[in-house]
């Protein structure tokens, strides 16, 4: 099978720092990856490179058969890359529902006069929004604190808003960064549930960061090694659990 | 649609008739606050657009209005200006007059009644003349605008105002640092009532869209909104624009209730009026804007009776500085924050209201 997302050498230099060296990824239509290692291996960064948001020093992000690196991250949302923020960005003062609709935003067909003068067209268009955003609300389970704002929201529930509102875009990949963090045991359960019937149900190919091994290692197939901005090993998680090299820099790192 | 046409022919008929009312019952001066209010208001509302909604800050706004007021005056006015050339007054027929002229009209004949009336045909192209002059300069202040952030906006949008202030200044033919005397009173409760409905409506209408929600994220998170694939630059672009032609509108209004404009009326204060409107009222809220408009227009207006009353001049504005600092200390968010004047707000503040 043709790869969805490929990268070939890329490389990212702060001043003196290389925060990734070398990362070669693949990732076919409908694979569920995960990428890990200790913290400060480069992870973000991969995810800040894929989606536009940093520009490599060196090598190629090809999605889709196009080349994206180089891409504004609206150019690349516009492909169907979307993903959430290991520090979480909402838009606090919007309403639950309205982040998630801010996400099929990118869709709209209609014209500022045509809100302005409330066509038909406007109101079809909101209708469309709102359907898609209450069913992706529905999906992560959010939908009863659909009229609440983004900031009322619990913790582990704005980790779920931010999957849906990315999952509004219609992407063909989505890149989820440390989406468990700060949840507790149920919730991670209910997410890794989650994240399995994204891949499964929407047909959405998944690239997850996670530190909680449990839920990386019970639904990821394929799992690629970050340590010090070096890939030190790939391959299905019961090769990775049983891989010296990660042990050790687990253990060194922690 | 209907409902926005309904609202907007409402708010026309409701603006001939409040003028009508007004003129008959109510007192001149009082008429002239709320006037003055009611530009206030289209200048707020339009602002926060930009400022309150996109959460780009912008010291831009008196520019815009000087580009509305004066090419509005194009429209109805007679310019007289010195030409150095010549050495002599000049007079150049407004652009009102002109196209009466095209239409067969004998200006020298008409009498002065027929001069006003012709002076007031030339009043609606020229705001909406004036509105798209100033829009176009929103989109020129905009793609450079793109590149800045903060103070950087704020410190860029103030140069542009300044920059116009300075052309304007220096074309002697629209009067120059003297400015224009003489603008007919054509901007009555009508006009302007009429405009801040269409400014109200239009905000609303854009702050509930889809394009309303796209402004607000990249105000709370731009990369964020960026990711989701809103297209930041197109979008602040056109919060400029939007605000821009208003804000032009607005000037237009006001040189024709001020009946005299210069340089000197749109300088950066009239833009940090505006903003402290807003700062007031609660960035971000269309009510708040309003509320903040007319709080500080009335405000000092009413504080002139207590100066005359305590005979201490200049405490008027000692007063109107301490309200702020306290609104600053107190409630550093506005009166409103960011959220909406609605009946469910009001019903949750008054005590024994229904939750
Ligand atoms: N914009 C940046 N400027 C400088 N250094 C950065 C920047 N972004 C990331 N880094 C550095 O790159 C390294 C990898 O960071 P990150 O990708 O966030 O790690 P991870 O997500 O794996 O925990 C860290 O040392 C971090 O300090
Ligand atoms: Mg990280």
């Amino acid at each position: 099978m043709t790869a969805l997302l490929e990268t070939k050498g890329l490389t990212i230099r702060f001043g003196g720092l290389t925060a990734v060296d070398d990362f070669n990824f693949v990732i076919t239509p409908g694979e569920l990856c995960g990428l890990i290692g200790p913290n400060g291996a480069g992870k973000t960064t991969v995810f800040n490179m894929l989606t536009g948001v940093y520009l490599p020093t060196a090598g190629t992000v090809h999605f889709d058969g196009a080349r994206i690196n180089g891409k504004s991250p609206a150019q690349v949302a516009a492909l169907g890359v979307s993903r959430t923020f290991q520090n979480i960005r909402l838009f606090d003062e919007l309403s639950v529902l309205e982040n998630a609709m801010t996400g099929a935003h990118r869709h709209a067909k209609i014209n500022l006069f045509d809100s302005l003068l409330r066509t038909p067209r406007h109101y079809r268009e909101e209708q469309r929004q709102r359907d898609k955003a209450y069913r992706l609300l529905e999906f992560m389970g959010l939908e009863d604190r659909a009229g609440l704002t983004a900031r009322q929201l619990p913790y582990g529930h704005r980790r779920k808003l931010e999957i849906a509102r990315a999952l509004a875009t219609e992407p063909k990949l989505i890149c989820l960064d440390e989406p468990a963090a700060g949840m507790n045991t149920l919730e991670k359960g209910e997410l890794s549930i989650l994240i399995r019937r994204i891949r499964d149900e929407l047909g959405v190919t998944v690239l997850l960061i996670e530190h909680d091994m449990k839920l990386v290692m019970g639904i990821c197939e394929r799992i690629q090694v970050l340590d010090y901005g070096k890939t030190i090993a790939m391959g299905t998680p019961r090769e990775i659990q049983n891989n010296p090299k990660v042990i050790e820099a687990y253990l060194g790192g922690e | 649609m209907l409902r926005t046409g309904a609202v907007l022919v409402a708010g026309i008929i409701g603006a001939v008739v409040l003028n009508a009312v007004l003129a008959e019952f109510i007192d001149d001066y009082v008429v002239r606050v709320i006037n003055l209010c009611g530009v206030a208001i289209v200048l707020a509302v339009s602002l926060n657009v930009i400022n309150g909604l996109c959460g780009q800050f912008s010291l831009g706004h008196a520019g815009f209005m000087a580009i509305g007021a004066y090419v509005c005056s194009l429209f109805t006015t007679t310019q007289r200006y010195y030409d150095a050339a010549s050495a002599q007054y000049v007079s150049e027929p407004s652009l009102a007059a002109r196209m009466a002229e095209m239409f067969g009209a004998d200006l020298a004949a008409a009498g002065s009644e027929q001069l006003q009336s012709i002076a007031a045909w030339g009043f609606l192209p020229g705001l909406i003349a004036g509105g798209v002059v100033s829009a176009l300069a929103g989109l020129v202040v905009g793609i450079p605008a793109l590149r800045l952030r903060g103070d950087y906006l704020a410190i860029a949008t103030l140069g542009f105002g300044e920059i116009v202030r300075v052309v304007i200044t220096n074309i002697p033919q629209i009067g120059g640092a003297t400015g224009l005397p003489g603008l007919p009173p054509l901007a009555n409760t009508s006009w302007i009532f009429a405009v801040c409905v269409v400014c109200i409506v239009f905000s609303v209408n854009l702050q509930r869209s889809t394009f309303g929600r796209a402004l607000i994220a990249i105000r709370e998170n731009e990369l964020a909104a960026e990711i989701m694939g809103v297209r930041i630059a197109r979008m602040k672009v056109m919060a400029f624009i939007y605000g821009a032609f208003f804000a032009g509108v607005a000037g237009g209004l006001l040189a024709h209730l001020l009946q005299t404009i210069s340089p000197a009326t749109f300088n950066f204060m009239k833009s940090i009026e505006v903003v402290v409107m807003l700062v007031l009222g609660g960035l971000g809220s269309l009510t708040g804007a309003v509320v903040g408009a007319i709080v500080l227009t009335v405000l000092p207006e009413a504080l002139r009776d207590v100066e005359r009353e305590v005979n201490l001049p200049g405490i008027r504005m000692v007063v109107y500085a301490l309200v702020l600092i306290l609104l600053m200390i107190f409630r550093p968010q506005g009166i409103f924050g960011q959220r909406e004047l609605s009946l469910k707000l009001l019903r949750r503040v008054i005590p024994g209201g229904r939750k």
